[in-house]
């Protein structure tokens, strides 16, 4: 066997080097969990937009002494979208590229120095059920027959500030003559640590409800036009209320986001997809009968308050996710001002 | 600048409950009793008739206490109408039980008690479960089954 491999090696097959790709502040910047397509939770480096990615990559020869031929060493920071039934076709939303070596060969173990600076990353990392989109860097070796590639994922958040307009959501509706409610919900748009708070009001009551639920539903659009398809997830299912209700009955809500996963909105990514999330108000009477009412509503993710400790870039990123009433101060004293 | 560190959970106001309402009779009364089963005619003709009783405060039923002499085939006349006309889901009615029927049982075939007792709980279900339906509820053939003596088969398809 080992016989076998020296030869393969000798000619060129196999991989005679890896790659290994570091990030320059792989000591300080934090990690976020994302689940991938199996369902598996991993941890991953985070980044928002406009941040520099930075690092180095590491060509390590497995044959000291051998040397290395190549058609050239450069690396790539790439934001895609892949559609699970279309899995060929990769459309790239982000693609960079630096060169970190030009055709020759490496005689030794060796390492390159990248930075992409500022880079644009304008959607957050996705891995839905039909779709996923993520951001990576990709160091490649280029060879004759086969190229040496190495791939690190990151996973990037979109940030928003407290929207200016959160109206909330207030509306009447019934079956004729049965029930009329009247339902209310504080707010439009939910950051994903925020709290539900709302009330529904019995104006008629005619059918015999056995009780009440809530749930939280996520439909993931894939596609456009006729080859439109909705996914639909009930994330969430909160009983508000158990038993019959009368005229003039008030029922209060309280659903706490933060103990469900859920992602941002997404609208019309790159044209691709969206991720839309809506509440169900259900009311089921005692023969089974569900009577319900869907209302869209929009979810953002906060910026966490910056700390001093933080990288100076990171701050920036974060800066401009803040709401700035201070706008000629500094940005060092702004934070200051949060921490 | 600061940022509530806390989430308002305060609940949103509401208007406090009339007594009236509060204590009052529910607006839902709705119940229906098919009971007390007689066979009338005689020999091969013999069939079994149910009394159904209504009682309810909903306004769309004309009358608020009413009580019919139905049989087996009204009822299911009255399923054919709503999944004809209606949109609804009819919930299944009891086995006609055509075994029950040939000749040479051992026991009273569709006259055994146990048989009418079976029926009758099966019809109570079925007709509770349509009534309170608030798109059957719209029907003519429901109010005529459950309000007028006896079903006019010639009569014209509508809602209510």
């Amino acid at each position: 066997k080992h016989l076998f491999f020296a030869a393969m090696s000798f000619f060129g097959f196999g991989q005679s080097a890896d790659i290994d790709i570091v990030l320059n502040d792989a000591d300080t910047r934090k990690k976020a969990e994302h689940k991938s397509e199996d369902g598996r939770k991993d941890k991953y480096f985070l980044f928002y937009d406009g941040e520099t990615v930075a690092g180095k990559v590491n060509v390590n020869l497995k044959y000291p002494g051998k040397r290395l031929e190549h058609n050239g060493i450069k690396i790539e920071f790439v934001g895609q979208i892949e559609l699970y039934y279309d899995r060929g076709n990769h459309h790239e939303f982000v693609s960079l590229v630096k060169d970190l070596a030009r055709p020759g060969e490496l005689t030794q173990s060796q390492s390159f120095d990248f930075e992409f600076t500022h880079v644009e990353k304008p959607y957050e990392s996705y891995t839905g059920q039909n779709v996923k989109l993520r951001y990576f860097l990709r160091a490649t070796v280029g060879r004759r027959l086969n190229d040496i590639s190495k791939e690190l994922d990151i996973v990037v958040h979109t940030l928003s500030t407290y929207p200016e307009l959160n109206s909330s959501i207030k509306m009447e509706v019934g079956i004729e003559d049965c029930l009329h409610i009247e339902f209310e919900y504080n707010k439009s748009k939910y950051h994903l640590k925020d709290v539900i708070v709302g009330k529904i009001y019995f104006l008629l009551v005619r059918i015999k409800i056995k009780h009440m639920e809530i749930d939280i539903i996520k439909r993931e659009t894939t596609g456009t036009g006729p080859n439109v398809y909705h996914e639909n997830d009930t994330i969430a299912k909160y009983e508000i209320m158990d038993g019959a209700p009368v005229r003039g009955e008030s029922i209060p809500i309280r659903l706490f986001l933060a103990g469900y996963e859920l992602t941002p909105t997404m609208r019309d990514v790159n044209k691709k997809f969206s991720v839309r999330y809506y509440l169900n108000l259900v009311l089921i009477d005692e023969e089974e009968r569900r009577y319900f009412k869907q209302q869209e509503i929009t979810l953002w993710r906060k910026g966490d308050i910056v700390r001093k400790s933080m990288s100076h870039q990171a701050a920036i990123a974060s800066q401009r996710f803040e709401s700035s009433s201070h706008p000629e101060k500094s940005p060092t004293q702004e934070i200051e001002e949060n921490s | 600048m600061s940022q509530p560190t806390v989430a308002d959970t305060r609940r949103l106001c509401s208007k406090p409950q009339d007594l009236t309402d509060a204590y009052g009779p529910p607006s839902n009364f709705l119940e229906i009793d098919v009971f007390d089963p007689q066979t009338v005619g005689v020999g091969r003709t013999r069939y079994t008739v149910y009394k159904v009783r209504m009682r309810t405060n909903l306004p769309i039923f004309k009358l608020k206490d009413s009580c019919v002499t139905r049989r087996y085939s009204d009822f299911e006349w009255l399923k054919t109408e709503l999944e004809r006309d209606s949109k609804i889901v009819v919930p299944p009615l009891p086995g006609k039980a055509l075994k029950r029927q040939l000749p040479f049982r051992g026991d009273e075939g569709i006259f055994e008690d146990s048989f009418i007792e079976e029926r009758r709980v099966g019809l109570e279900q079925f007709i509770n479960r349509i009534a309170g339906h608030p798109l059957a509820q719209n029907e003519r053939c429901l109010h005529m089954f459950l309000q007028e003596e006896s079903i006019d088969r010639n009569y014209i398809p509508g809602k209510v």
